[in-house]
């Protein structure tokens, strides 16, 4: 038996963190049940390889070609199903991002067996009974929740387990080339961005910097900006921010935006509204910024500092700075 | 073309959660509920939109559960939608409801499947997916925006950073996301108009299940937060430090 990972590589070919984590957590599932973990990769490079390796693939499927396909989610799911049944699998794990969250529900219907979505932590497996921990209520709870389905699609929520790679760890590597033969049925007619370059995508992101309408407007955000760049941190926005267009909408975080766990996330100028805190209470710690000492973000705060955003937060940023340097 | 809106109900956003007291169950008392937000701003919205621009017959709302959501249900046809289904039964997961709405869509068939991208309780996201992979209907997820032109859905679908302008042939399943519409209020005559409106009951059809919800705990709160002299950041570098480790 064994446990399947489906790893869509980056741009430039390597694994995306949410990847890796998938890849060591089907290790988890893995050992409890005697399986081998199969990683199946698309278009990964070397790096991509080794680090699926290191993650813990016991063998590792990487599919070389061009598919025209591979942007239809329905078309990706056939793809999986088909390594699936030849690689023996009833287990299939996804990370719980944009891609793997509309994926494992689509092979959930085709293979017409349950599925756990964004799941936190395996508690135990019981014969064919697996149980895993999730958040719900947006993060105001979370639950214990079993599936014991024959097969079985996990998706694991972005920084919920640490990578470890373990560089003695070998695997089987096949390079192959996939005949593109599933019929493409979602056709992609132009891909705009609206991010730039380099940014650290915010589900996956450690660290976050997060602005509301404390800040006034859109031309105030390079304070936002520059804090961020210090840290290494993705930025954020509360919903009158995005709602307004002061930035774009998918910084959004929230009951009715992205939920995200990052292990800082520093809010400046949110009063911490109820919706708010849906989307971010599951951060490791949380830092408030803001003039108002009764903003009910405070509550919800690990540190807090009361002031006035426009003079802390270039001080702050100057700190970070001093100490990003004496690290070095 | 006709349209078919699957709609969730889901505890109002200020709510307070508990549990029972063995913590199995999700306790309504005390709860409102309302149409899970991305059904209603979102899904159902644009719905009615295309209805409006001529570009629709019918738009139909389905929700899978039992008789206490029928003034969801109610709410959803005040808001000018035609008629409605609900199945019922209990939704004990989204694998469940999927089922449910593949074996209606046999027997009744709609051009257009319009869900949200995910509840707010439950924070699955997946029913869309399910219902399209049992039936193999081609899947969009994740809309932002949505045009109609040709018997073909032309979507901006959400990516991580991004967005893809995809188009599809009709018949096609949909999750929306923000920015598909925007939030509308009913009115007064919307409202009593949706009283003599069709709220079909149809038995549970044949299904599985495979998950369960055991037990339910909430959320540790955190510990009183310690506040930092404003014109003393350096303080608070450290502690990210030192003391949360995170820096
Ligand atoms: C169904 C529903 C869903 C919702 N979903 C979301 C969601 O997903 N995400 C979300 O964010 N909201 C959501 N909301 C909205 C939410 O209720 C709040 O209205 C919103 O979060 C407030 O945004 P804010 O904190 O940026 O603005 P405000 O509430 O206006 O707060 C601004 C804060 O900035 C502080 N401030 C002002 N000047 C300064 C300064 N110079 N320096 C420092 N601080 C300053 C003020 O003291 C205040 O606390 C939802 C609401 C509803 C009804
Ligand atoms: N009980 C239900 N009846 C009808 N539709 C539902 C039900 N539960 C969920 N849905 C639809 O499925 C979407 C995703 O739900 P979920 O996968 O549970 O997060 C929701 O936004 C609704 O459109």
């Amino acid at each position: 038996m064994s446990v399947l990972v489906f790893a869509d590589a980056s741009k430039n070919g390597t694994l995306k963190k949410s990847s890796l984590e998938s890849i060591v957590f089907a290790k988890q599932i893995a050992s409890k049940t005697n399986s081998n973990v199969v990683v199946l990769l698309y278009k990964a490079n070397d790096e991509g390889k080794q680090n699926a390796q290191q993650a813990g693939a016991n063998k590792i499927i990487n599919i070389t070609n061009d598919l025209n396909y591979i942007t239809d989610y329905s078309a990706v799911a056939k793809l999986i199903k088909k390594y699936a049944e030849s690689e023996n699998t009833n287990d299939i794990v996804l990370p719980f991002d944009i891609h793997g969250k509309a994926i494992g529900a689509y092979l959930s219907g085709l293979l017409n067996c349950g599925i756990v979505a964004g799941v936190t932590s395996l508690l135990e497996i019981n014969g064919n009974t697996y149980k895993f921990k999730k958040n719900v209520f947006s993060g105001k709870a979370y639950a214990t929740l079993s599936i014991n389905s024959d097969k079985k699609i996990i998706t694991l929520l972005p920084n919920s387990i640490p990578v470890q790679f373990d560089a003695t760890n070998t695997a089987q590597i096949n390079d192959v080339t996939e005949s593109a033969d599933i019929p493409l049925r979602v056709i992609v007619k132009s891909v705009e961005k609206t991010t730039t370059g380099d940014n650290i995508p915010l589900p996956e992101a450690e660290l976050v910097v997060s602005g509301g309408r404390g800040l006034k407007g859109p031309e105030n955000w390079h304070i936002i900006e520059d804090l961020a760049k210090a840290l290494g941190a993705a930025t954020a926005c509360s919903r009158p921010v995005a709602d307004s267009h002061w930035r774009p909408h998918h910084e959004h975080v929230g009951q009715t935006g992205l939920a995200i766990r990052p292990n800082l996330y520093i809010a400046i100028g949110i009063s911490g509204a109820i919706q708010h805190l849906a989307g971010v209470s599951g951060s490791k710690t949380i830092v408030v910024i803001n003039t108002d000492k009764d903003a009910p973000f405070f509550k919800s705060a690990d540190y807090g500092i009361v002031g006035d955003a426009f003079e802390v937060v270039p001080k702050l940023t100057e700190a970070i700075k001093k100490f990003k340097a004496s690290q070095h | 073309m006709k349209i078919l809106v699957a709609i969730s109900q889901v505890p109002d956003t200020t709510a307070k959660i508990s549990f029972s007291e063995d913590g199995t169950k999700f306790n309504p008392t005390n709860v409102q509920f309302i149409i899970n937000p991305y059904d209603e701003w979102y899904a159902l919205v644009r719905a009615l939109e295309l209805k409006e621009a001529g570009l629709a017959e019918k738009v139909s709302v389905i929700h899978v559960g039992l008789q206490d959501t029928e003034p969801t249900i109610r709410k959803a046809l005040a808001l000018g939608t035609d008629d409605s289904y609900r199945i019922d039964l209990d939704p004990t997961d989204a694998f469940v409801v999927a089922q449910q709405i593949a074996q209606f869509l046999k027997q009744n068939p709609y051009d257009l499947i319009l869900f949200g991208k995910e509840t707010i309780s439950y924070n699955g996201g997946v029913a869309a997916g399910i219902l399209a992979g049992l039936i193999d209907y081609p899947f969009i997820s994740n809309a932002s925006k949505l045009e109609i032109k040709d018997n073909k859905a032309i979507a901006n679908q959400d990516i991580e950073g991004g967005y893809e302008v995809v188009e599809c042939a009709l018949p096609v399943v949909i999750s929306a996301n923000k920015g598909m519409a925007e939030q509308r209020i009913p009115n007064m005559k919307g409202i009593m108009a949706a009283r003599t409106k069709p709220l079909n009951v149809i038995p549970p059809y044949s299904y599985q299940t495979a998950t369960q919800y055991e037990k339910f705990e909430l959320a540790p709160g955190r510990s009183a937060c310690k506040f930092i002299d404003p014109n003393n950041v350096e303080e608070l570098v450290q502690l990210l430090h030192t003391e949360a480790k995170v820096i």
